[in-house]
């Protein structure tokens, strides 16, 4: 391999590191100004809205209230159709739904006459008791969706009268009975906090109509073939209206696989033929959008004296605010993404709701339930340990699965039974034991008589795109001057999809990556892709391009024999020349390219390629940690982060190595820091980057990581995903370590040291190690 | 209200809001590298020097500009370019829309300290958040980039 596998540089690096003009905002021309009135209740009934005075200031041109939108209910969720997610939302509802919740469009010239005429805006609510505890939210007596008209596309388990949006269940052997056969059972209840994305580049989008009558909307986001779906179904309008544009997008993690706004713009625009524009600022961003689903998860591991695990039992809650985005989907991966580890035992059971309550909606982060899921299996794996008094380590090696074996739901709950297909899980752990130091150190080091270093560590996997849903293509077109232009939708927030899948590109037509251009995504050209979420692109977008590269690769060397009057097979495809077998006659690309182009050849070359996967082959990671506490005050730092991770082949080793480095980071702040606090009347009070603490760079103490390559037989040139698993090992191996420094397991995120504190000193003392 | 500046190293006279930050008006005026990101003066994105001093344009109102000398990364091109190379070079760009507001950082500190320490960069780029990258790539682009051992 000459350009897979090599650490290329971000094709657009330079320009956006060097502040182009390449962003949502930056392309706006002439655009009115939206700002969005909200709910200042949780719950609550617009008894009446007065916008009569408030539509006389200066330079606002319009104001949109409940009254005045499409009466058809949709959702915002960016996933395939039929989505899985309650049509459930409302552009604007008499009924709002948490503190945030939108009540009215003002459209003006500029931002401060919108929001100056917000504030003459004279709305009368009937003020509702909120559902704000999402444990007591199922079977209520208020109901958070009371409405008629709210659809599913299909059976999901929702009984919107008892407020649960989504069940599911699996089960697989009799978890009861082989319960009480086990030498040891652990039990423990794990909760975890809705995280916010925090992406630099807050949620923003424009619209305009364009020459032919057509709804143009211009947007930050992960998904813009979902986009446009979702906008037809909100405007009540056809799909072949819309045009979704996605330029540079300054960071997503999940957040923006939710059309959380887009609507309002196209709403405006479609109704006034008026280009619109809507930038939210950082408070909307927090408590307005969406969030990682909080969950409550049970968990029971029982297992013989040996360590043999034998029964694995979950049982989770998630909260899913005031609307179903991604409700039904998040929580089983907190059991499909933890259970195929551990895939000997002889019973596993999962069950589990989401629930609607009276808060803001979660949605898609970067780990999607695999992440609350890792918290708390792999911490009760850890309690298990400790219990059985053996080495974490040697418990795993005697319990996870390997190359060759089989779990009902390895490849996610819509597969059939498959064998796992590649794993270096075990040279990861070997590695990242050496790497961290773990026999000299495990389990704890005394620096003084109030500090302590602990060691953790915690495994997790993920998947590579969704098995048998989500299907993804590529096109390649030669130009009339021998070069490519590579099309797909896929959408680079950063991670540099854009680049990799040009070098999949330029492997198979063995040519180098800079007569390869890249255009993605705009919905009126692009070939139909979901989107980037799912630990998807390299997998299901790179087996697409390459099927599209070797599409047009034959059809090159079909082309260039005929011009040479030779059978293909008399050929060689080198260099991006067409070359007869013996190396005596060539053709090069750019006079094909010129010939096909003229009266001469009359072709337009163009390779596609369709894929979408039976499998999700999962990627693995062996995450340890080691922290530092000081009993006095429950202060935690983080000493050093290991991870050794198995993404199969890396594409691009340099930026594999930075998405590791910053997932981790991501779940180290979820681990410690990134708290999320509600006020007692159900508003966001951690609404700020004063308030909602991301790591900062004095925060991470030091971060090593590695790669344990495996060979992935279904993937491009044998890659699996990195995206998101990197996400997940942090808060069970930080939760470890902290265990081992002080003797206390906190069972709730984040870690902070008043929750040390709590546990360790209920009779003024840490237990005894 | 209009202020004359200098900015880029050539005079240039604003219309300014009195109650409009220097971000906002830079960008009105074409200079879309100056990113916002947090309303609340503790990201680091919009960091532009003002007399040479890298300070946050979203806190500073423009007023404030008045007579001074204003530098956005359109203002050093060139050394923010080497600079980005490193960036860049590591993958540590990523998204890339914090990266403007973290070179003219990056070369504020260049300028201030002699042989900075790996603790010193830490510390003088503290305010500069990212949520992409995890700061360690950014770390080593930046010791390579000013030779730190």
């Amino acid at each position: 391999m000459r350009v897979v596998n090599s650490p290329v540089s971000k094709i657009d690096g330079m320009q956006i590191a060097t502040g182009a003009p390449v962003y949502t905002d930056d392309l706006v021309n002439n655009a009115l100004v939206i700002k969005l009135l909200r709910s200042p209740h949780a719950f609550a009934r617009i008894k009446s809205i007065d916008i009569e005075r408030a539509k006389k200031v200066d330079g606002v041109e319009y104001i949109f209230t409940y009254q005045d939108v499409p009466k058809k209910r949709f959702t915002v969720a960016g996933q395939s159709y039929p989505e899985p997610s309650p049509y459930d939302r409302l552009i604007l509802d008499e009924y709002v739904r948490y503190v945030g919740d939108e009540v009215a469009i003002v459209v003006a010239e500029t931002e401060k006459a919108a929001l100056k005429a917000m504030k003459f805006i004279k709305v009368e609510y009937e003020v509702l008791e909120p559902v704000l505890d999402f444990e007591t939210a199922m079977n209520h007596p208020i109901v958070v969706h009371p409405e008629d008209n709210l659809e599913v596309n299909f059976d999901i388990g929702m009984q919107k009268g008892k407020n649960i949006v989504a069940a599911y269940k699996f089960e697989v052997g009799d978890v009861e009975a082989e319960l009480k056969k086990c030498d040891t059972v652990v039990e423990e209840t794990y909760y975890s906090q809705a995280q916010a994305h925090a992406m630099m580049e807050t949620y923003r989008a424009f619209s305009y109509m364009d020459h032919n009558g057509r709804l143009n909307v211009v947007s930050s986001t992960q998904v813009p073939f979902h986009v446009r779906r979702i906008m037809a179904r909100a405007l009540d309008i056809p799909k072949s209206t819309v045009r979704i544009i996605k330029p540079r997008i300054g960071g997503g993690f999940g957040g923006k696989q939710t059309a959380v706004m887009e609507f309002f713009p196209a709403f405006v625009t479609w109704a006034t033929g008026k280009p619109a524009k809507l930038v939210y600022d950082r408070k909307e961003t927090f408590s307005c959008t969406n969030s990682r689903h909080a969950m409550r998860i049970k968990v029971k591991i029982g297992s013989d004296k040996e360590g043999n695990i034998e029964v694995i039992d979950i049982e989770a809650l998630s909260d899913t605010g005031a609307f179903g985005e991604h409700a039904s989907t998040v929580f089983p991966l907190v059991a499909e993404k933890t259970l195929p580890l551990y895939n000997r035992v002889k019973a596993s059971r999962f069950e589990g709701q989401a629930v609607y309550t009276n808060k803001m909606p979660g949605g898609a982060l970067r780990g999607y339930g695999a992440t609350q899921g890792a918290f708390a299996v792999e911490t009760a794996i850890n309690k298990l340990a400790s219990v059985l008094k053996v080495d974490p380590i040697t418990l795993r090696e005697k319990n996870l699965i390997k190359v060759g074996e089989e779990h009902p739901i390895l490849h996610g709950a819509t597969t059939k039974p498959s064998a796992l297909t590649s794993s270096t899980l075990d040279k990861c752990i070997a590695r990242g034991k050496q790497l961290i130091n773990w026999d000299a150190k495990y389990p704890r080091e005394i620096i003084d008589d109030t500090k302590v270093r602990g060691l953790g560590m915690a495994v997790t996997m993920q998947g590579s795109g969704i098995a048998n849903i989500d299907t993804a293509s590529a096109e390649i077109k030669l130009n009339d001057d021998g070069f490519y232009t590579l099309l797909f939708g896929a959408t680079d927030m950063g991670t540099g999809c854009d680049t990799i899948l040009s070098q999949m590109a330029a492997e198979v037509l063995d040519i180098s990556m800079d007569r390869i251009i890249v255009n993605s995504c705009d919905t009126d050209i692009s070939p139909y892709d979901p989107g980037s979420y799912a630990s998807s692109t390299t997998y299901v977008t790179g087996n697409a391009v390459i099927k599209a590269a070797e599409d047009i690769r034959q059809q090159i060397i079909n082309k260039g024999a005929e011009f040479l009057g030779l059978a293909p097979k008399s050929t060689q495809f080198e260099g991006g020349i067409v070359k007869s077998s013996d190396g005596n006659k060539e053709i090069s690309l750019n006079e094909i390219a010129q010939r096909l182009s003229s009266s001469e050849g009359q072709d337009q070359l163009i390779g596609k390629g369709t894929f979408g996967s039976e499998t999700s082959p999962p990627p693995f990671i062996a995450g340890f940690a080691e922290v530092e506490v000081d009993k006095e005050t429950g202060q935690v730092d983080l000493i050093n982060y290991v991870a050794v991770i198995d993404c199969g082949t890396l594409i691009n080793p340099k930026l594999a190595r930075i998405q590791a480095e910053g997932g981790l980071v991501q779940g180290i702040g979820m681990a410690l820091f990134e708290d999320v606090i509600y006020t007692d009347k159900g508003k966001m009070a951690t609404n700020t980057f004063m308030n909602y603490k991301i790591p900062s760079r004095k925060d991470i103490g030091k971060i090593i990581v590695e790669f344990e390559p495996s060979y992935e037989p279904t993937g491009p040139f044998g890659a699996k995903s990195i995206g998101e698993i990197v996400i997940n090992t942090p808060a069970p191996a930080i939760a470890h370590a902290i265990y081992n420094a002080v003797g206390v397991f906190v069972t709730s995120l984040p870690i902070t040291p008043e929750k040390i504190l709590e546990f360790g000193h209920p009779q003024g003392a840490y237990p005894k190690l | 209200m209009k202020i004359s500046v200098t900015i880029n190293n050539k005079p240039a006279e604003f219309d300014v809001m009195p109650d409009e930050y220097l971000a906002d008006s830079l960008r009105r005026y074409g200079y879309l590298s100056i990113r916002k990101g947090c309303d609340t003066g503790s990201c680091g994105l919009c960091t532009v020097w003002l007399d040479d001093k890298p300070i946050l344009s979203c806190s500073v109102l423009s007023m404030r500009a008045m007579g001074k000398q204003i530098t956005t990364i359109e203002g050093v091109k060139e050394e923010a370019k080497e600079c980005a190379q490193y960036l860049v070079g590591e993958g540590a760009e990523q998204c890339g829309f914090c990266s403007p507001g973290l070179i003219m950082t990056i070369l504020a500190m260049k300028r201030e300290l002699v042989n900075p320490t790996e603790q010193d960069i830490v510390h003088y780029l503290n305010g500069n958040l990212c949520r992409c990258t995890g700061y360690v790539g950014q770390l080593r682009a930046v010791k390579k980039y000013l030779g730190v051992e």
